[in-house]
Parts: C-alpha cells; structure tokens; sequence
C-alpha cells in the first residue's frame, strides 16, 4: 500500500522544492519529491528498519527546481502521465477502489473533487483556495486530459455559498450535495452521481491537491504550500496556518497546547492518524486535531452520563439541542462486542449499501458476497462515522481496510 | 478516588480463577465504564454502549413490572371476591405480588447470569449484556404460580441450547425470553395454557378451593400488617362462585367481543386489571414503554409498524369472513386483548433475532401480525398467538434479509 521509499539524496544534502526525493522501489516509476527546499537532516526509521520520516531542515526562502512543463492543449494524455511521474505530482492521485496511487497506465472513467469537508472541525476550503483560484481551474483542466469520462466537482449546497472558484469553474460537472457528514465525502458524490462498476477505476483528488497540480502548470514549480486547520478543545487557540505539506508539528503546535495527557490527531477525529508532539503532518492532512485522552474510569458511565459527550444515541441528551457543547475524549465509552444493533450504520451511511452485512462478508472472508454488497464503493472514511456510533464498538475502518486487501490481492 | 484504588487490589487472578475474574470484571464494568482509548479508526467514540441499549431496554418495561406486581394481587383477590375496587387491600395486593413474583425474578437471574458468567469464563471474554434483558422479560411473561424447578430448566434451556450453542449475545437465532416460554409451553403445557394459569395463589382454581398462603404471607407481611393495624392475609378465604379465571381472549373465542364485555369493560382491559401474564395487561403503560423505545431509537419502528399493519390487514380479512364470532371482533378490540403491544414492544423488537435490513423489518413485521393474528383467531387449541409467530419469524428472518441482500446485489451487479 505505502511505497517502499528508495531515497536518491545522502544526509547532509541540499535539496530543492520539487526535487526526487525517493521512489518507490515497488514501482520506480512513480517519483515523490521533497515539499521544500533545505538540507536533508535526518531519515527516520521505524519496523524493520523501513524508512518512516525523511526530515529536511526548511529554508526561510524557498528555491524551486524549474520544470519544463508540456503545454496541456497540445501534448499527448501518455507525455502528460510521465511528466507527472517524473516530477512527483503522480502521488497526488488517490485510486477507488483500494485508496492507492494509481499505475501509470490506468485510465480513470471519472474524477471526483469534493471541495467541501464536513467532517468534525474540518478546514473551509473556502480559505484553502483563496488567492489561488487561476491554479485550481488549471488543475482541473490538467485533469481533465487525463480521464476518458468527465471531471465531477461536488459543490456545498447546505446554505453558505461556495468559493467562486468551485461555482464558476469549467470544463467540469458540478454536483450539489446538502446534509450533515458523510455529505462532503467524495465517496457518497461518487456513489450518486457515477457509481463505480466492474472493474472501472475513478481518481478522487482534494482541493489542495488539484491546486498543487495547477501551479506546477502555471509555474513549473512544485509548490507546497497549504493552509492547515489547527484544531481541537485542547488547543489554547485554534486557527489555520500556511505552511508546507509534512510539516513539522513541533513548530506549528508549540505553545498553543493546554493540559497534559491529550492526543494530537493528523486529520480528523475519526479518520485521522494519531502522532507524537514531534511527529509531522500527514501527506494528505489539512488538518490537526488535539484533544483529550479519556484514559479515566466513570463511575456508571455508561449509566447516566454526566458529562455531555457526543453521541448520535437517543438515548443520551443533547444538552441544549443541536448545538450543544461537548468535550470529546479518546475513551472508548463500553467494550466491544458482537453486532446487536441494526439499522445503525444505514441512517449514518447515506449510499444504497447494507453496512453491517458488508463487515460480515468481510470477516467471514466471501469475496463474491463483499464485491456483490458494494466493497470497492467504499473507503475508511466513508465508514468512519458507523464506526463512531457503532454500539458494539466494531473497528469498522480496520475490517474494510481487511477486506480491500484481501480483494486485491484476488485481482 | 478511594474505592477504585480498593476495587483495583482485590481484583481475582485471572489465569488462577478465572470464573471469579470473569465474575469480577462483570460487576467491576458494571460501576465503571472502562478506561481504555481508542487505538486505530476513529479517535472518539459515541457514548453509547451495549449496557447502556440494555438497560434502556430494561428501564422501558419499569412501568410493566409496578402493575404486574399489583396486578397479580389484585387478580388473586377478584378471585375470592374480595378487595375489587382498585385501592382496597392494596397493601395485600402488592404484598401478595412481590411474594410470587420476586422469586421468580430473582431465580431468573441467578440461572440465566450464572450460565451467561460460566461461558463467559470458559471462553476467555468479559460477560456480554444480552441477558439483562431477557432476565427482565421472563418475568413478565411467565404465569406467577410456575414453579421455580420448571421456571430454572426453561432457563437453562433457553440460555444453552438457544444462545450460547450459537456464540452468545448477538448471535442467537431466537428470543431467548420467548424460547424459555415455549419451552414451558410444550414441556409442562399445564403451568402455562388454559384459564387457570393466571390467577395464584390457590390450591386449584374451582369454586371454593382455598388458598394456598405460605410463611412470607401468613409469618412475614401478616405481622407487620398486624403491627400496623391493617388488613392482613387470611387463610380462610375460598374462591368465589361463579369464577372461572377466564381471560377476555377466551371468552372472544366463545362468543365474540360481547361475550368479553359482559365481564370485562373496555376500561378494565386497557388499564389491565385483567387476568393474562404479568407484564401484557395494562395497555397504557406498555405503549408508554414503546415510547420510550422509540425515542430513544433504541427499537425499530418499522418492526412495530409493520406488526400493527398486519394485525389491522389480518384483522380485516377476518371480519369479511365474519364465520365466527371471534373473526367479528375488530382491530382496536383486539389490540386491547391478550400480548399483542408486549410482544410488538419488547419481543419482536429485539434486533439480534429479528430481521436487520429495513425492507426486511417491514416484512418480519407485518407477517408477524398476519400470522400471530391466524394462531389467536383460527386455533382453538390455544387462544394466543404472539410468541409462536415471533419464533417462527425469527427462524426466518435471516432468509427474509436474504433476498433484501440478493436485490441489492443484483441491482449493482446490473450496473456493470
């Protein structure tokens, strides 16, 4: 799933913004490049002594390698996937079925941008895009040539108006989709608009990503930059920053963290992945959660609970109705047990798909059943909110997670 | 916090004993909600827990057991035709209620969690919570002159054969309260059918039979009745001329909805103060408890939906026919009879044995209602059937989400 990093620079090295960083010995075409430009310091290891972190100590000023890009209208859709390869926007691309970086020779029938997030405290790509919105449509237009079928854009239709960038862009379909989360998941877009059949391949891509594609196009340089969204109740001030992509937590969370003992969450709380305080930012996260690790016991806590906590449950209060105010932790709130509850993950999954006996499909390893019930349709974070509300705390990501590899290595 | 620090050191080794651990984990998780955190997947997690569905589940039928604990006085007295109004010997009706039906819910537990622990400790887990529920259920639904050795066996049964052979909570084929009640019914059909069954605290239940009080009614409340200058329980007291102990579905069966009118009023069956297990007569408190179900979401509406459309299309097929006096009796008049809201509240509404699609639910609902409704009005051996048809359902509910599965698959099949 993760490429295995071959790493072209020694430590001690200068490298430039867009520079090969490694490859992935797996698939050597596929080329990742360094987000910024500085002197490689470090390179962490972790199991087996496969490589984990590749720590590069960041310039004050940026200097970028030039690429000399092929001009869109013109070149051949084979040239515009080598270039890509070659100067590492490849690993932009997220592959449905399985979440992965696609091969070079896949086609996609369809691409999918969500430009809004709904999960918990999740950036406004309303600011992600801002002053950058001529680098967007670029992307788009980059994408476009690389699809047989259309480039679909999943609007926010729940009220606010979206950024001009996404309502006014071209050479896309635009979808509107309203309602609380999963409804900024681009899975629940691709499932209502074009569901993925057979064996079709769609590439999903996020706004950051598409705009980091565009100013390759526009400047020929591989720009990093991201607006990421510091947030969490253990924060003394939550706000976004700009800064590079795998940056460095330390530096961006330094002095802003109240109380011990919490829990810092590259991405959301309930797809993100946990890291340390000296750890670094997702290559995908545009977001940083930091809340409070529930490691206490609760007298009848699950009797009557005291404390709002959130919940879908009726049978816990929301205090005050729909806004109320909660603290969430990392308690689990009960143990696991054996699925009892139905219904439950169908009223939090809106897509025409039955959740519960997709995860027994899995568990009990029947393929041609997981196939049947909608398995390549779905990714972690589709079932991340199941696996919140789930009564019998059922590790709903981890089985799907299990089930997609045991499908891929059928193929 | 002092007493955790104190449970925490006298917690059993569990390799040593581990039926005492796994006993002590049982009661421990029951004071405290553990602290563990999430590991991988989602960072927090819902409030909500296996318990707590339980005992939600378990505080909504509340209502039934205050009337059920008065109703069995209050029965026991109409007999002997003493203390008819409700007030009157209401002391000796909650007496007389608690000394039948505590037993019964105290062996209930010990043999049901006392098997629920033994498994849990051979299989290596912490004790799972499906039997606070059906603990509570039995209860309500067994007649309250059983005896506790065929009450236990029931139990047992039901909890071995019925769940424990299949895996445990969550993975049952049926109702395990329900299971341990058909047991008695084909086991021991006499504690349980007939009109007989639901009056206590007799010998027999003929005209002048006597009662049958023991030490806790004539040593125990007598005295402290005594002390307080009330009525006390007397051994003297016969049954009635002209009582017969029969239920309203019973008369229905003989002679149509006026048949039960001329003994009991509309009233008296809606507030219960009518003969019929312990948590099925009063209507109103039942329906307060569906409430609670349904609020809290904790029970599907579409299974109670569905069963209330059966009974109402059953109900109407019936009446058109109209051969019988019973197939004259309309679906308001039979939704104040016999178990039905009990069974749609908290028998068929139980989502391990029921059907888990919704399109599935509708149809486990509705022919729960179609068939129930044909065992009450078409077999004459037996004048209910609620639980026959919730356990023939439940045997085939999973091939009801079967074919709701197979439609879903075909239809993206078809996609491709």
């Amino acid at each position: 799933m993760s490429p295995i990093p071959k790493i072209e620079f020694e430590v001690g090295s200068e490298v430039k913004a867009g520079d090969i960083l490694f490859y992935d010995k797996k698939r050597p075409e596929i080329k990742y490049c360094a987000p910024v430009s500085g002197e490689l310091v470090d390179v962490r290891r972790g199991e087996k002594r496969s490589i984990s972190d590749v720590v590069i100590l960041a310039d004050k000023q940026m200097s970028y390698r030039k690429w000399q890009t092929p001009d869109i209208h013109t070149c051949e859709r084979s040239q515009l996937v080598s270039f890509m390869a070659e100067c590492g926007l490849w690993p932009m691309i997220n592959e449905r079925p399985f979440d992965v970086v696609p091969e070079l020779n896949s086609v996609p029938v369809n691409i999918f941008v969500s430009t809004f997030d709904t999960a918990p405290l999740a950036p406004d790509n309303i600011l992600v895009v801002a002053g950058r919105e001529e680098a967007f449509q670029k992307g788009l237009n980059v994408l476009a040539k690389l699809t047989s079928g259309k480039v679909h854009l999943g609007l926010d239709g729940r009220g606010t108006k979206p950024s001009s960038a996404f309502t006014d862009a071209y050479n896309v379909e635009k979808h509107w989709f309203a309602g609380p989360h999963p409804a900024g998941n681009v899975g629940i877009h691709i499932h209502h608009t074009a569901p993925i059949k057979g064996n079709d391949k769609v590439w999903t891509l996020t706004v950051q990503q598409v705009i980091t594609i565009g100013q390759m196009f526009l400047t020929g340089e591989f720009h990093a930059d991201t607006i990421v969204a510091l947030t969490g109740a253990e924060l003394r001030e939550p706000k976004y920053v700009r800064t590079y992509q795998g940056a460095y937590l330390g530096d961006l969370l330094k002095g802003n963290i109240q109380g011990e003992d919490n829990r810092i969450i590259s991405g959301d709380v309930l797809s993100g992945h946990q890291v340390s305080e000296d750890g670094f930012l997702g290559f995908k996260a545009d977001q940083v959660t930091v809340i409070k690790e529930g490691n206490n016991y609760e007298l009848f806590g699950w009797l009557l609970p005291l404390a709002p906590r959130p919940s879908v449950s009726g049978t816990i209060p929301a205090y005050g109705g729909k806004d109320f105010e909660f603290n969430a932790d990392t308690n689990t709130h009960g143990e696991k047990r054996a699925f009892v509850v139905s219904g439950q993950y169908e009223e939090l999954l809106p897509m025409d798909i039955y959740p519960q006996h997709l995860m027994k499909a899995i568990i009990t390893g029947n393929i041609e059943k997981m196939e049947g019930l909608g398995i390549t349709e779905l990714t972690e974070e589709d079932v991340a909110l199941c696996e919140f509300a789930c009564t019998s705390k059922n590790p709903l990501q981890s089985i799907l997670r299990q089930g997609l590899e045991n499908l891929k290595e059928q193929i | 916090m002092g007493l955790i620090d104190f449970l925490k050191r006298i917690e059993p080794d569990k390799k040593k004993s581990p039926l005492l651990h796994t006993a002590y984990d049982a009661f421990f998780t029951f004071a405290y909600a553990p602290n563990t955190v999430t590991k991988a997947g989602t960072h927090i997690k819902d409030g909500m827990d296996l318990k707590r569905l339980m005992v939600t589940v378990v505080i909504a039928m509340q209502l039934c057991y205050l009337f059920g604990v008065y109703n069995i006085g209050h029965q026991h007295f109409v007999a002997a035709g003493e203390y008819l109004g409700f007030i009157e010997g209401f002391h000796l009706k909650l007496a007389h209620g608690l000394i039948k039906l505590l037993p019964i819910f105290v062996v209930s537990h010990a043999v049901g969690l006392g098997i629920e622990f033994y498994f849990a400790a051979k299989k290596g887990h912490a004790v799972e919570e499906g039997f606070l529920v059906s603990g509570a259920l039995i209860p309500l639904i067994m007649p309250p002159d059983i005896p506790l050795w065929i009450l236990s066996l029931s139990i047992a049964f039901a909890v071995i054969i019925g769940k424990e052979a299949f895996g445990g909570t969550g993975m049952n084929i049926w109702n395990v309260a329900l299971l341990a009640r058909v047991f008695v019914f084909f086991a021991y059909p006499l504690t349980i059918s007939g009109d007989q069954c639901w009056v206590s605290g007799y010998e027999k239940i003929a005209e002048g039979a006597s009662v049958n009080y023991g030490w806790w009614h004539t040593g125990f409340f007598n005295s402290i009745f005594e002390a307080l200058g009330l009525a006390t329980f007397d051994t003297s007291t016969t049954i009635v001329n002209g009582f017969s102990g029969a239920t309203p579905l019973a008369l229905a069966y003989e002679g149509g909805w006026a048949k039960v009118t001329s003994v009991f009023s509309e009233n008296q069956m809606i507030w219960g103060a009518i003969p019929g297990s312990v948590g099925e007569t009063n209507k109103v408190f039942i329906l307060l408890g569906a409430l609670i179900l349904l609020l809290t979401r904790v029970a599907s509406w579409r299974i109670m939906a569905g069963m209330v459309v059966g009974l109402i299309g059953t109900t109407w097929i019936l009446n058109a026919l109209g051969s019988t006096p019973f197939m004259t009796v309309t679906w308001t008049q039979h939704m104040m009879m016999g178990s039905f809201l009990f069974a749609m509240a908290f028998m068929a509404t139980d989502p391990v044995t029921a059907a888990t699609t919704n399109k599935g639910k509708w149809i486990y609902g509705i022919l729960i209602g179609f068939i129930g409704m044909l065992i009450r009005v078409m077999n004459p051996a037996y004048p209910e059937g609620w639980m026959l048809a919730i356990l023939f359902l439940n045997t085939f509910a999973p091939t009801i989400d079967y074919f709701v599965i197979e439609s879903n698959i075909k239809k993206r099949l078809s996609r491709a």
